[in-house]
This record gives C-alpha cells, structure tokens and sequence, in this order.
C-alpha cells in the first residue's frame, strides 16, 4: 500500500498561530521571514515532503542500505533526492543566518522536521544528525574549524554522524575505549563505535565524524572524555575534501525497523590512526555533547509524533476502505463505523496532537531561552524547556509507537503482514524511545537532575501553570468536562511531584523505581495543558467568525480532540500517579528476575 | 527581453470542488488555493528563458481578490522579478481579464507574454485569446515547445493530429500547454527572498477598465451520477442491447 500520510497543514498552524508567539518567534530569529512567508515554507516543504521523499520510503524499506566492497549504497532515489533537499535549501532552514542558515524560528524548522520524517524516517535521519554536528561546532568549534565545517554543513553539501556508543558503552558512555594520541595540532584516534547513523553513504561530498574518545594520560569516567572531529576526507588547505582518513565501515546493524538508514559499526585508525581535530576543551567531551543534547532530544520526540501523523492516516484512510460487519442500522458499514476503531484512531490523534502541540511549545522556549530579549523571561523559558525535554522526547516516542500499534490493529489481520504498510510505521517508530538515551534514561534525567537541582520547585511551577489554565476552563460551560479532568490530573502530578522530590532526597532506588510513570504522568498532564489551551483558542476563533485565520472545521476539530483527550488520556494521570509512588522495595523482594 | 506572466488563483487541483447549495457556483470557502498549473509552466518557462539568457526580467500579474498575493508570492519564489496585483473582489469573466492585462502590458511593453491555456476552475480557455486580439499582436496557443530566435518566437503547437509548428514576430501572447515543462519546486532561499521583492498593487479604475460581468450564470450544477452497470449473459444480449437501448450500433 502507498502512504496515506498527508502534511498536517491546519495542525501545525493552528500550533504555531495559537500556542506560541510567532511575532515574537520570528522576531528573535532576526526577522528573515515574515508570516506569509511562514505559510510559504510550509507549503512547498510539504509538498516536497509528499513529492519527492515519501516515494522513498516504502521501496527504501524493502531494500535497505547495503554495505559493498567496505562502501555504504543506499536503496535507489535517495541520493537524487538528497540532491534535492540539498539544492532546495532545506538542510539550512535549522541553522542561524548568521552562519548561513535561514534564521528561522525553531518552532517552524521542527515543524518542518516533523515533515520530512513522516514521509520517510529513514531519509529525516540524515539531516537530522547534521543538525546536531552544526550545533556542537556553532558552540564549541575553532574559528578555523567553524570555517572549514559549518558552511558545508549548513548546507548539506557534507553531512555529520556522532560517534559515541561502543560495544560494552551505550548508556554508560564514560566506560568507552577509543583513545586519542596528540600528533602535533592533530589527532590519532584509534577505536570502534557502534550504532552510527548514515556512519557512511555516497550522497555527500564528506562526512565528518564527532567522536568522543579519550585522549592519552585522561582520567577514567566521564571527565576524561574529549570530543574530535574526524572527516572521512580530511579537508585540504582551500577546505576541499581531500586525503582519505583513516577510517571504514565494518559492518551494517541489520535492525528491526528504519532499514533505509545505514547504522554503522565503524572502525577508526586500524592503520595510521584516525587524523582529528580536538573540538572544545580535553575533558569538556561529554559536557560539549550536552549541548546539542536538548535540540537532538526534542527531535527524536519529533519523530514520535511524526511517526504517530503517518500511522493515524494510514489507519483512518484503512478504516473508511475496509467493509466488516454492520452499523447499528443494518447496513454494511466500513470498520471506521465501529466505536472501538473509531476511538483507538481517534485516541491517538489526539494524544499526536497533543505532544505536535507540546515539541512546538518547547521549541519555541529553547528559542527564547537562548535569543529572549530579557534575562528573567529567558531564565523561566529555560526552566520550562529543561522540564519538557525528557517529556516530549519520552513521550513523543511513546505516542508515535502507541499509535503504530493502534494502526496494526485498526488493519486486524493484514496489518501483521507488511504489505499493508502498517508495520513499517511500528518498526520504524520503536526506535525513538530507544535512541538519544532511552525513555528509562530520560525518566532519570526528569527525577535525578530535574526536580532533584530545584527540589522540585520548576516542577511545581509548572502544575500552578496547568492549574491556571484549568481555572480559565471555568468560563467555558460546554468545556466543563475536560476541566475537571484536568483538575484530577494535576492534581495527581502535583502529589506525584512531591512524593518525587522527597524520594529523591531520600533514597535514589525509590524515585529510581517510579520514575518512567512519573515521567508519563508528566505527559499525560502536559499534553492536557495543551490540549487545553488549544481549546479556549478554538473557542474564541469560532466566536471570532469569518475572519479567523484557519477553517472553522479546524477549530471546531480541534475542540472536539481536546475532549477526547480529556475523556480518555487524562484519566491516566490517577493511575500513574499512583503506580509512580510505590516505591522500590517489592522490587527487591524477589531474587532472580 | 521582458516576460510578463499572468498568473490565476483557482481552487487547488487536489480538492474536490463542491458546487454550491443554492447553485450559484462552486464553493470556494475555506478550500486550499494555488496558482492554475498551467500558469504554473508559464512561469517556469519565463525563468528557464531568463536562465538561458533570452529574458532579462520576469513580470508575474495577478487579477482578483486580497489572497492572489499569496500566488505572486509563489511566482517570485519560484524566480519572477516583481509582481503587479490588480486589486478586484467579485468574479473576472475572461474578457474584462484580457483587457484588464491589456492595459498593464500598455504600461510595461514587454516582448512576450506567456498564459496557462486555460484556467482549471472555469476551463474556458479564452484569455490568451481575446488578450492577443485586443493587442493586435500574433498569437501562439497550446505551446508545447518554444524558443525564441532574436525577434521571433518558433513555437509547436498542440492540435489534433500533432504538433503544429508556427513562428511569430514579437512581441507575441503564448498559452502554454502541459508538456512544454516540469515547473520546479520553490527554493527555501527564494521563498525567503521573495518577500523583499516588489508587488505594485492596482486596480481596474486606475487602469480605465470596467470589470462588471456580461455573463450571467444560470445555474451551475453537479454532472449527473454515472448508473450502475448490467451484466448480460451472452453475446446475443449484448449486441440487442447495444442496438436497442443504447442505440450505438
């Protein structure tokens, strides 16, 4: 089957006209773009989205990336089309003017994102990763080597991988091995990493690797660690992509899902050594890595929920073809007349609209928190943002596989068979609560680093934010329902959040323990916020009339989500709350697993 | 050389057009809107002419309503110079159309000027036509091919029986048709410097034309159900149908 999967146009303006501030947005940007102009990138990126990369995706999974004579070959179009991608300008669109980039809000570039990943995930990979190397060199790169990288990063004519994982080294990275020797102003890096992506491919002039290893003489752990760029053609004295360095392929992952996208296990200097350029300082490796960690976080959560876009329409344009049973009429009815079909598509369209609604809000507040015009309002955005990053990268994931999962069983039988399509969109989405650190992993950050640094006090601060939207619920009769919902959910994460902090403070195993469903909580409460929010603003511009910006059926789509949302994902938040506050002890009462 | 484009704002060829309760029309509220892609190759072949030297600056003119901006938006974005919008509300019927660019192209003096061969929304395929008749100048419609060599534009044109090839003086009015081009994509960074090019905007007293209607549209109404087919059971059967009830044969 084709994809079904159409740009979510309306969602995403509805997002970006009435949950943040676009003026703003734009105006912290530097003012390249106006909002016509905002409507326009839309447009033709969705149109080059559905045009050119989704007829990717489907033949990209049945033939996957191949590893021949020591050379990474993609399946056939992905070069032309990266050719495209590339000519088109849209590797830039992430990227600052200032260092050649479109100088566009974040908010729009995630949208974007969001985009490029629904019609092929394995494709969205690539820029996606160059994204992350742009960021790190942006911020802890020479001069020099911000010259020789980033113009040819920004643009795409090179592409960028990072290199952290080893064989014995995933979530504990201060463990790994590959060592570096100081050769004069260079670099020998000598090592093998694992789970790299787009680690090779032939659709870029270069690929430059960021590789965190252990210069000689460094201590143990994490402190020890430095972070190198090593180019597979290391740039001659105009910047041109010269000599070959040091460095193959050994082979590629054969994975469950994302099969278009080669995952590399790279070998570095098995002969002279690897020549690298240390980028920031000796031991700031992993603290460098820290700072592209928040963007590349928030883009996995994006891929979640772009994941999630394509399997509810691939589930909803099933559900309307496919003909079984009877509607209470008598009639013969296609399965999008069975309640049950109707609410699994229908839930998860709304928990997808909910986390679009949160990535956009807290892209918007990374913006802020680094370009705010004042350093209070960019002081609480960056509180805010801190919060939300494990969520929406937990989350995102979560509602992407969820909704795989609801999209498997909208097809019943055939969507256990891969012609259907609908297992593709499972296979591919399960990575992203993996990668980037795993949901475990971001469940930590939320508990240890989050509420532990504050105790608790941003956390708080953000459910009186929740509780004051909930407030302005009031005035809206017909919203009566999804307010008290609110109401029950928060309530449960404030307890939740008080439980958490004080366990945190007093035995790490028992906030441990309960720290992947505090972490849903959190996202079932954030979602509802938006969700929320999104329906006071429907309701408003329904009431504004004709010269809303948007459809009224837009509007009045949206506030129907919301209810759902309130009717059957808030209520998870008493569930979780309680499941999150029962402590570690039982888990220890039984020897072996 | 220059090129002035006429581009139109028509319902998206994606939507399903609905026609309106009381049959007044179609319904255009709240539909996706784009630029009529044959407009769309026009404009395509006016930057391919510039790329290649002949053209030296790309007029995109838009007729009709506040929104047609967006479609000259598009048209700059994909590599029009500068955009003139004749600011009008109501319906345009092809001729008040064609007098209306009569008169901007009276004011710019351009050597060529390129249309789609029709509109999708109305089909009716008589702009380029009545445009060319009330400038006096040669006319080459359903263009598929097209060069043009120092005062003269050699153009193939899509009839029946093939392609008719004609050569005209400039300056000229070409419609073009499906096959002359694959119009591109607009480039992030022509979308982004699309909006500091200029629109001028105008509108039809200040050109000295009267836009009302001539036409007055009856009724407009869905084309008919196409009926369920019959099986027959024999060739007999199908060959008396065929003579009797459908009266082909």
């Amino acid at each position: 089957m084709t994809k079904a999967w159409i740009p979510p146009l309306a969602d995403t303006r509805f997002v970006l006209g009435e949950l943040i501030d676009l003026d703003r947005a734009i105006e912290r940007a530097g003012n390249h773009v106006d909002r016509p102009g905002v409507d326009q990138i839309l447009d033709e990126a969705a149109r080059f989205a559905t045009d050119v990369l989704t007829p990717l995706d489907r033949p990209g999974d049945a033939t996957g990336a191949r590893l021949e004579n020591g050379t990474v070959v993609l399946p056939s179009g992905f070069a032309e089309a990266y050719g495209r991608f590339v000519e088109g300008g849209w590797n830039a669109l992430a990227s600052p003017a200032a260092i050649g980039g479109a100088g566009v809000p974040k908010a729009l570039a995630t949208a974007v994102a969001e985009y490029w990943t629904s019609a092929s995930m394995a494709f969205g990979l690539c820029p996606l990763l160059t994204q992350s190397g742009i960021e790190l060199l942006a911020r802890h790169g020479t001069t020099a080597q911000r010259q020789t990288y980033l113009p040819n990063l920004v643009s795409g004519r090179w592409t960028a991988t990072m290199c952290l994982t080893e064989a014995h080294a995933g979530s504990d990275v201060g463990a790994l091995r590959t060592r570096a020797v100081r050769q004069g102003e260079r670099w020998h890096v000598r090592g093998e990493k694992i789970f790299i992506t787009y680690g090779d491919h032939a659709m870029a002039e270069n690929i430059v690797h960021l590789v965190l290893a252990r210069p000689e003489g460094a201590p143990a752990g994490n402190k020890g660690l430095a972070l190198f760029a090593v180019p597979k053609f290391i740039p001659d004295r105009s910047g041109a992509p010269g000599r070959r360095n040091d460095l193959r392929v050994m082979r590629l992952e054969h994975k469950l899902g994302i099969h278009a996208s080669p995952t590399c296990h790279m070998a570095f200097g098995e002969a002279e050594g690897a020549e690298g350029e240390l980028v920031g300082a000796e031991g700031g490796g992993l603290a460098a890595m820290f700072t592209m960690m928040n963007s590349a976080r928030l883009a996995v959560g994006v891929q979640g929920i772009a994941m999630g876009e394509a399997a509810v329409r691939h589930a909803a344009r099933y559900a309307g073809e496919r003909v079984q049973g009877r509607a209470h009429d008598g009639r013969p009815a296609g399965i999008d007349q069975h309640p049950d079909v109707r609410r699994s598509i229908l839930v998860a369209r709304a928990e997808v609209e909910a986390m679009r609604g949160l990535a956009l809000v807290l892209a918007d507040a990374l913006d802020h928190a680094d370009h705010g015009l004042d350093a209070a309002s960019r002081g609480r955005a960056a509180d805010l943002a801190d919060l939300l990053i494990p969520v929406v990268k937990a989350c995102g994931a979560d509602a992407g596989i969820a909704a795989a999962d609801a999209a498997i069983q909208v097809h019943g039988g055939h969507g256990y068979i891969e012609d259907s399509g609908a297992a593709q969109t499972w296979r591919d989405a399960r990575i992203t609560a993996i990668y980037e650190g795993t949901n475990g992993i971001q469940a930590l950050d939320l508990v240890r680093r989050k509420l532990g640094r504050d105790r608790g006090q941003a956390a708080l601060g953000f459910v009186g934010q929740v509780a004051a939207v909930a407030r302005d619920l009031a005035a809206a009769a017909e919203l009566e329902g999804l307010r008290r919902r609110l109401d029950m959910a928060v309530d449960a994460l404030g307890m939740a959040t008080r439980w958490m902090t004080a366990a945190v403070e007093r035995d790490g195993d028992e906030a441990a323990a309960g720290a992947s469903d505090y972490l849903r909580l959190f996202g079932v409460v954030a979602g509802g916020w938006i969700m929320a929010r999104s329906a006071l603003a429907a309701r408003a511009r329904l009431a504004q009339g004709p010269s809303a910006p948007l459809p009224p059926e837009v509007y009045r789509a949206k506030l129907i989500s919301a209810r759902i949302h309130a009717d059957h994902v808030l209520p998870r938040a008493t569930a979780l709350a309680a499941s999150a506050t029962s402590g570690a002890a039982l888990l220890r009462a039984i020897d072996r697993l | 050389m220059k090129v002035l484009v006429a581009c139109k704002r028509v319902i998206d060829y994606n939507v399903k057009v609905r026609v309106k309760a009381d049959q007044s029309g179609v319904d255009l509220q709240n539909v996706k809107m784009s630029m009529n892609p044959f407009d769309e190759i026009a404009v395509e072949q006016a930057i391919r002419l510039k790329e290649a030297g002949t053209a030296t600056e790309i007029v995109a003119v838009s007729l009709g309503a506040e929104a047609c901006q967006e479609t000259l938006r598009t048209a700059l974005a994909m590599g029009a110079d500068r955009a003139i919008h004749v600011h009008h509300d109501g319906g345009l019927e092809p001729l008040a159309v064609a007098k209306l660019l009569k008169a901007v192209i009276g004011a710019e003096q351009p050597s060529l000027v390129l249309l789609g061969k029709q509109a999708i929304d109305d089909d009716c395929n008589q702009t380029g036509q009545m445009l060319a008749g009330l400038l006096g100048w040669p006319q080459g419609t359903f263009v598929s091919r097209l060069k043009v060599e120092g005062a003269k534009v050699a153009a193939g044109r899509e009839v029946d029986g093939g392609i008719e090839n004609v050569e005209l003086k400039l300056p000229a009015v070409m419609t073009v048709d499906l096959r002359l081009n694959e119009p591109r994509y607009a480039s992030l960074p022509n979308i982004m410097k699309a909006r500091k090019k200029p629109i001028d905007k105008k509108t039809p007293a200040e050109l000295g034309v009267d836009p009302a209607p001539r036409l007055r549209t009856v009724k407009v109404a869905e084309p008919p159900k196409r009926q369920a087919g019959v099986k027959v059971d024999s060739v007999a059967t199908l060959v008396t149908k065929l003579k009797e009830e459908a009266g082909v044969i």
